[in-house]
């Protein structure tokens, strides 16, 4: 009875590792081993011409990084990115949900139209948005010189460092606003009806209804919102990497975009890896952080 | 006398309200109008600088160009190769792992799992370096087969994690009896749970399919052959640092959004579903 017993154990064992092989194999060999190849490279001048041995050189590329003023003002760029669209994403989603939340008709519809930008591709929207931000011919410079008269001369603006960083900024909100609404919307659809009723018996003003139920309720929801949005903004690249390159003179470069010049222009894939881990840890560290303080543990794992 | 006014307080507030959404909507809008726009004034025009939003000579011609553009065809086709394929195998695996998380215990069950967890909050990204020199060493640069792996291996987390949350609330009664009868867990899965999960599936489809489609820096690193770019690779490529043919870009990016358009507006149900999905398990 007891060997059958074991038997059976095994087979089961046997048969959960069939089932989860072939996904975990492609995980470990493609993901996660070039994750911590990474971590090794950022640990050596990494060479890679054949017959020529990469060096360990233990901290340098991370000293480096801390001395190098482009890696610096990168690291820059991408925290103020991450300051500016995530809480701009979040507060103008949770309005258009809110907003969306009181109507019948027509809400489909213009969920639809909010959503649209979340599924175009990166590659297209930036694009897009460097064509509106053009000098002197863009839209934008279009509409404000000859349209609405509000300035005389085209603003350059993806000429001037202090105005490069603001289609990227506003691409980057533009871009992301749908998702999160969408996910308010049906969190907001979960809170029961009765307690606004009630709220209202005891003459509780909208405000207050706001903050007392609606975003209370919501609060597991507004923290996986704002992990993966900050996520999400540490990894910006595709919209700075199009629409400025990090220019001019790099001083749009973000994390990504700077890591990418130094790794497939110059070949420094040492340097490379060591800004690719400098962004891991700040972006785990600042989850680990928000998950801990913001949400309550039993919302948490298997 | 007050019942009227109240009605009137109320329909007043209503039209605000729409006038608010629809105000947003087209703030929305607005970039797409003037892709489209774009798109339809030829090139000369685009010199001359037609300014208007509705273009003075509306002509198809950017769009004819950009599909009979050398190897545009064959980009939409590699697109949508990789994408459907890798859609395929991840879907495949993902919920492979994800019955097995949802059903079983085994050991490194919770290893594996928060392993996972961690790992879904390090961007995919942090390994592009080493991952472009595993493809050189695989023979895999070059080659939409290369893509796939590794856009499967990438999203293989996510999806066992989203598909996991959604096994975990079917009945077991069914599978159970099965089982009794002498069924193995293959039959459960591939009988009962696959069927009974066509909803989470189609979400996870999806999501994959739109991740594919436009997936941008991995195929910007690993091909270099003209013939194997895919869309966003090589409607980025048409964008020059100086003089670059707008009208041909945003007709060649309106092409490549016909899928993504279809996609989302005849499968709008299941986006809802899986993003929600996503919140409350996550």
């Amino acid at each position: 009875m007891n060997r059958i017993r074991i038997t059976q154990r095994n087979q089961h064992i046997l048969t959960a590792y069939i089932f989860v092989l072939p996904g975990l194999l492609l995980y470990l060999i493609f993901i996660i081993y070039p994750m911590a190849k990474a971590l090794q490279m950022s640990f050596y001048k990494w060479s890679i011409v054949p017959g020529n041995p990469s060096k360990l050189v233990g901290l340098a590329n991370y000293t480096r990084a801390l001395q190098d003023p482009v890696a610096k003002l990168a690291l820059r760029n991408t925290i103020v990115y991450t300051l500016i669209t995530v809480p701009g994403q979040m507060i103008l989603a949770l309005a258009v949900a809110l907003l969306l939340n009181n109507i019948v008709r027509g809400k489909i519809f213009f969920r639809t139209l909010y959503y649209l930008p979340v599924v175009t591709s990166w590659v297209i929207v930036s694009l897009l948005f460097k064509y509106i931000f053009q000098s002197p011919k863009g839209v934008l410079n279009h509409l404000l010189v000859n349209v609405f008269h509000l300035i005389q001369e085209p603003i350059p603006w993806l000429r001037n460092a202090s105005t490069a960083m603001i289609p990227i900024w506003g691409l980057g909100i533009w871009k992301g606003v749908g998702w999160a609404m969408v996910i308010f919307l049906a969190a907001l659809q979960t809170i029961p009806q009765e307690l606004y009723e009630a709220a209202a018996i005891d003459g509780a003003s909208s405000w207050r209804r706001l903050t007392s139920i609606t975003l209370p309720l919501m609060r597991p929801t507004l923290v996986f919102t704002l992990v993966m949005l900050m996520i999400g903004g540490f990894n910006v690249f595709t919209s700075v990497y199009l629409i400025t390159n990090g220019g001019p003179l790099q001083r749009t470069e973000v994390i990504l975009s700077y890591m990418y010049h130094q790794a497939f222009d110059f070949l420094e894939f040492g340097y490379g890896a060591a800004l690719c881990f400098v962004l891991a840890v700040v972006i785990v560290t600042i989850s680990f952080l928000q998950i801990r303080f913001l949400r309550r543990p039993e919302e948490m794992g298997l | 006398m007050k019942g009227t006014a109240n009605l009137f307080g109320k329909h007043f507030r209503t039209m605000i309200l729409y006038l608010v959404i629809a105000s947003g909507a087209v703030v929305m809008i607005f970039p797409f109008l003037w892709m489209i726009s774009t798109s339809f004034k030829e090139h000369a025009y685009s010199i001359a600088f037609d300014a208007g939003l509705i273009p003075t000579n509306p002509s198809v011609a950017n769009f004819t160009r950009a599909w009979k553009m050398s190897h545009f065809q064959r980009y939409f086709v590699n697109s949508l190769f990789v994408a459907l394929t890798s859609v395929v195998f991840v879907v495949l695996v993902s919920s492979m792992m994800a019955y097995a998380f949802a059903r079983f215990t085994f050991p490194g069950r919770e290893p594996i799992f928060y392993t996972i967890l961690l790992v879904l909050m390090v961007p995919n990204v942090v390994g592009i370096i080493p991952q472009f020199l595993l493809a050189k060493t695989l023979g895999l640069r070059n080659s939409l087969w290369g893509l796939i792996i590794f856009y499967v291996a990438g999203m293989v987390p996510f999806n066992t994690f989203l598909l996991r949350g959604f096994f975990e609330t079917l009945p077991r009664e069914l599978e159970d009896a099965v089982l009794i009868d002498g069924g193995t867990h293959f039959t459960t899965f591939f009988q009962i749970v696959l069927p009974l999960s066509k909803p989470a599936l189609a979400t996870v489809s999806i999501f994959s399919f739109l991740g594919f489609w436009d997936e941008f820096i991995l195929a910007l690193t690993f091909i270099d052959e003209a013939s194997k770019r895919t869309l966003p690779i090589a409607i980025a490529s048409l964008h020059g640092q100086y003089g670059t043919d707008w009208g041909l870009v945003f007709a060649a990016s309106l092409i490549a959004l016909v899928p993504v358009i279809t996609v989302f507006v005849s499968l709008q149900r299941y986006f809802v579903g899986g993003l929600t999905a996503g919140a409350f398990k996550g």
